[in-house]
C-alpha cells in the first residue's frame, strides 16, 4: 500500500507519549478531506508493541524499527530511518506530535525531503486541495495561517489540540519491520547516561494544573526554622507553600505549575514554569494561586478551558482571564478546597 | 573551540502584539535580542572562557538587528556578523537554515553552532535542527549543561520523560535550554566596546550561496478570538464556605 499520511509515534521504551495518539486524530481529519490511508511509524527499543497498539487507534498500516542503533533516542539515526520510509512510501503528509523529539525529527526530515516544516499547529484544514494550518505565534498573542508549497507536507501538532481517537482493541494488524540506515560506526553521538525524572503528571499532557506564583512564599502563619538567612527563609516558606499546592494537585491528579517569578526566585525548578519562556499549556482546568498574571504568564496558559484564580490582590490581571476568582488568602482557601474536593471526588 | 551563535532580533516579550490593517504591530515595545538566545550565548561564553577560542554571533535580519548583535557583543562575544539581503525577505526557517549553514562554513574552523530554543516571534524552534541536517553535523537539542572533554562535547539533554547524557564528536549543532542558568548582563566595559564595534554586513554573494527558495508561507495573521470570560467572584464568610462554593463550581465544569 502507499501510506499517503504517515504519523510519527513518539515513544519511550515501549510506551507512547499520549500526544502521539492525538496526531492520528489529526491525520484522520486530513484523510477525510484528502483521501488516502493513515500509517504510523515507531522507532526505538520496544517499538513493535507500540506499532501494534497504533492499529487500535485507527492506523491502517504500521512500521517500526527496533534496531540496536535506535535503542536510545539519537536525532541522526532516527531521522535516517524516517526519511527513507517516507520516500519509499511516497508519503505526502508527515505528521508528528510537538514533543522534543517530534519537533526535532520534523525539522530534520523536512530538509532531507526537500520541503519545509510547519510546527506546533492547533488546527488543520484543506482548501483547494492544499493543507492550511493554523498556529499560534508570539506565544499565542497572534494566530497565523501557514501553507507549504512543497511536498511532502511536514507538520507537528500541538499537544492537546487534537483529540485522540477512541482506542478499539478489536482493530489490529501486523506491523512491518524497517531496517536501520546508518551503521553504528557512522553515528557520531553516544548516549552515556539516562535518568527518568521523578514521577508526577507532566505539565503539557495535564488535564488539570495547579500553579503557584510569587505569593506562595507569603504565608504569615509560618515561622521558618532558626538559623536561616532572609533568602533561605523565603525559599523555605515558598517550599511549604508548594506543599499545599502539591496536596491539591494530588487530589485532582494535576500537574504542578509555577510562574516565572516563582522559578526565578528559586522556589521551584524551571521544569514547572508556565509562560512564554516556559511551557505553553492548555488544560481543562488551571488553578492559579498567588499569581498576578503577567502578560508572559498569560501567554502560556490563556487557552486553558476553565481558569480559577486565587489572589489577595483584587486588581491582579489574572482575574480578567478567570472564570472563577477568589480574592483572599490562598493559605486558608487552598487547604479547605483540598479537603472539600477530596471528599466530593470520593478519595 | 570556535563557536558560532545564531541569534534573532524580536519584539520584547512584554509587547502588546496586534494585527492592524493586515500588518503585525508591537506598539511602542523595543526590538530586543531573543530571550532564548541569551542562554545560548551564555553557554558558549562559558566554554570559550574555560577553553579559549572565538565566539562569533550571527543574525539574519535587517539593519536594525545590529542592535541585538551589539547586545551579544556587550555580553562578551568576540565578533558579530549581520546577514542581510533583499532576497531573504520573507525567508522561511529552512531558507534561513541554508543561509546560516553557509555562514558557518564561510566563518571557517567552527567546531560548534549554538542556537536558542526558539525565537519568541514565530515560535518555530526548528532552525537549529534544520541547519544541523544541512551541515551534516549531529544535532544536540535542548541542552541543560555542556562540557568539553578530550575534544568531545558532553551534554545533558532535557526530554519529556527525563534527561539523557550524550557524548558527541565535534563539530556539532547545539540548542540550549533555560536550564543552563541565568545569562549574564552586559558589563559596562562590554557595552562601551560594543557601541564602538563596526559590524560587517554580508549578503548572499559574499557568503557564496544562491537565494534559497522559501516554501512555507503565511497567507494570514490574525488577532486571536477575544476570550469571552465573565468572571464570577466567589465570596463567603469563611474559607470553608468559599471552598465549598468554589468546589461546586469546579465540579459543575465537569473536567474530571
Amino acid at each position: 500500500m502507499s501510506a499517503k499520511i504517515v504519523v510519527y509515534i513518539d515513544q519511550v521504551k515501549g510506551k507512547a507519549l499520549p500526544a502521539s495518539w492525538e496526531v492520528i486524530g489529526a491525520a484522520h481529519v486530513l484523510a477525510e478531506k484528502l483521501g488516502g490511508e493513515v500509517a504510523t511509524i515507531v522507532l526505538g527499543a520496544d517499538s513493535k508493541p507500540v506499532a501494534e497498539q497504533s492499529f487500535h487507534f485507527g492506523a491502517a498500516a504500521a512500521f517500526y524499527c527496533d534496531d540496536s542503533s535506535l535503542a536510545d533516542y539519537r536525532a541522526e539515526p532516527y531521522a535516517d530511518v524516517l526519511v527513507k520510509a517516507a520516500r519509499d512510501q511516497g508519503t505526502e503528509v508527515l505528521l508528528f506530535p510537538t514533543t522534543t523529539r517530534g519537533r526535532e525529527q520534523a525539522a530534520m526530515s523536512s530538509i532531507d525531503l526537500g520541503s519545509g516544516v510547519i510546527p506546533d499547529v492547533t488546527a488543520l484544514d484543506v482548501s483547494d486541495g492544499k493543507i492550511v494550518a493554523t498556529r499560534p505565534v508570539y506565544a499565542g498573542r497572534l494566530i497565523s495561517k501557514a501553507v507549504c508549497d512543497a511536498k511532502p507536507q511536514v507538520i507537528t501538532t500541538r499537544v492537546r489540540a487534537f483529540k485522540a481517537p477512541e482506542a478499539d482493541a478489536s482493530k489490529s494488524g501486523t506491523p512491518v519491520a524497517l531496517q536501520a540506515v546508518r551503521p553504528e560506526a557512522e553515528i557520531r553521538t553516544k548516549v552515556v547516561g539516562y535518568s527518568l525524572s521523578e514521577g508526577g503528571v507532566s505539565l503539557t499532557d495535564a488535564n488539570v494544573i495547579v500553579s503557584g506564583g510569587r505569593g506562595i512564599s507569603n504565608n504569615p502563619a509560618l515561622t521558618p526554622p532558626a538559623g536561616l538567612d532572609e533568602k533561605a527563609a523565603e525559599i523555605w516558606r515558598a517550599q511549604e507553600g508548594f506543599k499545599i499546592i502539591g496536596e491539591l494537585a494530588s487530589v485532582l491528579k494535576a500537574a504542578v505549575g509555577a510562574s516565572r517569578a516563582a522559578v526565578d526566585a528559586g522556589y521551584i525548578p524551571y521544569a514547572h514554569q508556565v509562560g512564554q519562556t516556559g511551557k505553553l499549556v492548555a488544560p481543562d482546568l488551571y488553578i492559579a494561586c498567588g499569581i498576578s498574571g503577567a502578560i508572559q504568564h498569560q501567554a502560556g496558559m490563556r487557552s486553558s478551558k476553565v481558569i480559577v484564580a486565587i489572589n489577595k490582590d483584587a486588581e491582579a490581571p489574572i482575574f480578567r482571564l478567570a472564570r472563577y476568582g477568589v480574592v483572599g488568602d490562598l493559605f486558608e482557601i487552598l487547604p479547605a478546597l483540598t479537603v472539600v474536593l477530596r471528599k466530593r471526588l470520593g478519595k | 573551540m570556535n563557536i558560532v551563535v545564531c541569534i534573532k532580533q524580536v519584539p520584547d516579550s512584554a509587547a502588546k502584539m496586534a494585527v492592524e490593517g493586515g500588518q503585525i504591530s508591537w506598539g511602542e515595545a523595543p526590538l530586543v535580542l531573543n530571550p532564548w538566545d541569551e542562554f545560548a550565548i551564555e553557554a558558549a561564553l562559558q566554554l570559550i572562557e574555560a577553553g579559549g577560542g572565538d565566539l562569533t554571533v550571527v543574525s539574519v535580519g535587517s539593519e536594525s538587528a545590529k542592535e541585538a548583535l551589539k547586545t551579544a557583543l556587550a555580553m562578551g562575544c568576540t565578533q558579530a556578523i549581520l546577514v542581510s539581503d533583499p532576497a531573504l525577505q520573507g525567508a522561511d526557517s529552512q531558507a534561513s537554515a541554508h543561509v546560516l549553514a553557509g555562514v558557518i562554513k564561510k566563518v571557517g574552523n567552527v567546531e560548534a553552532a549554538f542556537f536558542g530554543k526558539q525565537a519568541i516571534d514565530g515560535d518555530m524552534g526548528v532552525t537549529a535542527a534544520q541547519t544541523a541536517r544541512l551541515l551534516g553535523w549531529p544535532m544536540l537539542g535542548l541542552v541543560a549543561s555542556i562540557k568539553v572533554e578530550g575534544g568531545k562535547l558532553q551534554v545533558e539533554k532535557s526530554l519529556e520523560e527525563g534527561r539523557q547524557v550524550v557524548e558527541c564528536q565535534l563539530p556539532a549543532v547545539v540548542s540550549v535550554s533555560k536550564d543552563i542558568g541565568e545569562p549574564r548582563y552586559p558589563s559596562f566595559m562590554g557595552i562601551r566596546k560594543a557601541s564602538r564595534a563596526t559590524i560587517p554586513t554580508w549578503d548572499l554573494a559574499e557568503i557564496g550561496v544562491g537565494a534559497p527558495t522559501s516554501v512555507v508561507h503565511w497567507p494570514e495573521v490574525l488577532n486571536p478570538p477575544v476570550r469571552e470570560v465573565k468572571t464570577e467572584i466567589i465570596t463567603g464568610g469563611s474559607a470553608q464556605e468559599i471552598a465549598e462554593k468554589l468546589a461546586d463550581k469546579i465540579l459543575e465544569e465537569k473536567v474530571f
